[in-house]
């Protein structure tokens, strides 16, 4: 047996001079924008006053506890939860409905999307949050759903929900929030499962798959990988929008952010700190669907 | 003896089939016994695909009837799914579902469908694939195969539901001449054990082998039946014999 050689390194990959300059640029950008806002501003930074709303320091007791802008981060991060869970739902079974023989199907959820896609979020939002708050959360009794207090001290309920006497509140957020990006992540799960060819629909009909089977064990899981970039991008456009329902007066990061800006006047300091917060949040997404889309590829190859 | 094997699993009669305002299929009139081979052939755009999807209802038909196995089969009907048990097909595209590994493909019918628990469809499905002879790339994923071996494992993944009826759609057509004897061969075999089949098809040396009928077809119509000796040497129609003097004629 001859021996064959082996594989040539790849070069690796190096940087030139336009990059260089690029990094230069940026680099002096930054500084020139630090200078602008400590020299010609005069702005006085305190930071310590920005970050005692996130966590305060009692000197009497000598410990620590949560403060305003951490609990903004947690209802954020709550908010962002359930509404993506609800979406996901939501505009899943609206999706495929967009996709169905069924012509009243098809007219309900044309209209569902397109009537949500043409007004703005804010107008929408606005329209639906007086539409529940005010006529279909008193008729289910959610305004008030712990009448015996048994909730008020519930851990799992406080982890997952927050304070019980804000749900109802909460929980008009949740349904604005998704019902508005359902109708976008709708759009994403039409054009995914017509993706698929009617040759998988065949094969799999031709197995004697039921309708719902097909779609649950060959389209989506196909149509899921193939979609999984444009969603990713759609549920972390919903955790930036979350902060959209502070304006109904959802006690979440923005309009707690709102509040500590006025009370303190340290505008800056607040504002990017909050930024910082949902870039994480957003971030942290962007990784795991990233390594989603990286096992999901491995998984088809 | 020789007439219980001749009881008909397909009869259809006065079928046919419109695409819009396009006839696809005018009066076609049909059986075929248990364990009977039959092929099909006629020219591009005859109808026989339209013809075959018909009878397992993956194209529905506006005319006419169609029994399999004793029931009608009618595009309106709910439990479609349990008289597609009864009908295996197979693709010239393989069709194979991409993200499902081999034994997979082959498992998930018999687990939705006949409720085999997961021990069961996997017993059966390696027995099915031992007897494409691939067996051994039983965890591979369909596109880690030749054309070849993709058909076959689609022809086991149709016969893991044991069928009484195979439906073959140009099973070869989107092969490399050297895939297409390895196919033709599972389906030579599948014959002998008594499978009844109708193959749409072009290849003539295989329908010459294990045909009993040759029903040859244009423009949406059956235009002769014969067994395969008279049609290979003496077809009746002038349509046939220009047919056959393109297919064979290279
Ligand atoms: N989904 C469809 N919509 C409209 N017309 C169709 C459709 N499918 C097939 N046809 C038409 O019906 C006729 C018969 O098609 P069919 O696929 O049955 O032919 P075929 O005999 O299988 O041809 P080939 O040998 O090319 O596969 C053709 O003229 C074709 O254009
Ligand atoms: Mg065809």
């Amino acid at each position: 047996m001859t021996k064959r050689p082996s594989a040539p390194a790849v070069p690796r990959k190096r940087l030139t001079v336009t990059d260089y300059t690029l990094f230069a640029g940026v680099i002096v950008l930054i500084f020139f924008s630090i200078y602008r806002v400590n020299d010609v501003l005069v702005y006085n930074w305190n930071w310590q006053r920005v970050l005692s709303f996130v966590v305060r320091f009692d000197s009497e007791t000598g410990t620590y506890s949560a403060n305003l802008l951490l609990y903004g981060l947690m209802t954020t991060v709550r908010l962002a939860f359930w509404a993506t869970v609800l979406a996901a739902i939501i505009g899943l079974i609206v999706g495929y409905w967009r996709t169905c023989n069924n012509l009243t199907l098809r007219i309900i959820s044309r209209g569902y999307v397109e009537l949500i896609r043409n007004i703005p979020p804010l107008v929408f939002i606005f329209i639906f949050f007086f539409f529940i708050s005010s006529q279909i959360f008193p008729a289910l009794g959610f305004d008030n759903i712990d009448r015996d207090n048994v909730l008020v001290d519930n851990v799992l309920f406080r982890i997952f929900f927050g304070d019980v006497r804000l749900f109802s509140n909460f929980l008009a957020g949740v349904l604005c929030l998704a019902m508005f990006e359902a109708a976008y992540i709708a759009e994403i799960v039409r054009a995914g499962i017509q993706s698929i060819g009617k040759d998988q629909w065949e094969a799999a009909r031709a197995i004697g798959l039921s309708r719902f089977n097909v779609l649950r064990d060959v389209i989506l899981p196909q149509a899921g990988r193939k979609i999984l970039p444009p969603l990713a991008g759609q549920f972390i456009t919903l955790i930036k929008d979350s902060s959209i329902v502070s304006l109904i007066s959802i006690q979440e990061l923005t309009f707690l952010a709102t509040e500590v800006a006025s009370s303190t006047t340290k505008v800056f300091e607040t504002w990017i700190l909050v930024g910082g917060m949902y870039f994480c949040i957003c971030f942290s997404f962007a990784v795991l669907f990233g390594w989603l889309e990286r096992r999901a590829r491995r998984s088809l190859k | 003896m020789e007439d219980q094997t001749k009881e008909p699993l397909v009869s259809i009669s006065g079928l046919s089939k419109w695409y819009e305002d396009f006839n696809a299929l005018h009066d076609i009139n049909l059986t075929v016994s248990m364990g009977e081979k039959l092929v099909i052939c006629g020219p591009s755009g005859s109808g026989k695909s339209t013809l075959i999807r018909c009878i397992n209802q993956l194209e529905a038909h506006q005319k006419g009837t169609i029994f399999v196995d004793g029931l009608e089969v009618r595009p309106e009907m709910k439990n479609l799914e349990s008289i597609r048990r009864d009908i295996g097909m197979v693709f010239q595209n393989f069709n194979l579902f991409p993200h499902k590994t081999i034994l997979e493909n082959l498992m998930l019918g018999p687990i939705r469908n006949r409720g085999l628990s997961f021990k069961d469809a996997e017993a059966l499905a390696m027995q099915y694939l031992e007897k494409v002879q691939i067996a051994e790339q039983a965890n591979k994923y369909p596109a880690q195969l030749s054309g070849g071996q993709q058909q076959r494992v689609a022809i086991a993944r149709a016969l893991c539901m044991t069928p009484k009826i195979m439906l073959f759609d140009e099973p070869t057509s989107a092969l490399d001449p050297e895939m297409i004897a390895g196919v033709l061969d599972v389906m030579v075999q599948l014959a002998d054990e008594g499978m009844t089949m109708i193959c749409v098809t072009h290849e003539m040396g295989f329908a010459r082998k294990i045909a009993d009928r040759i029903v040859f077809m244009d423009e949406g119509e059956i235009i002769e039946i014969a067994t395969p000796e008279v049609f290979f040497s003496a077809p009746e129609s002038e349509r046939a014999k220009l047919f056959l003097s393109q297919v064979l004629g290279h």
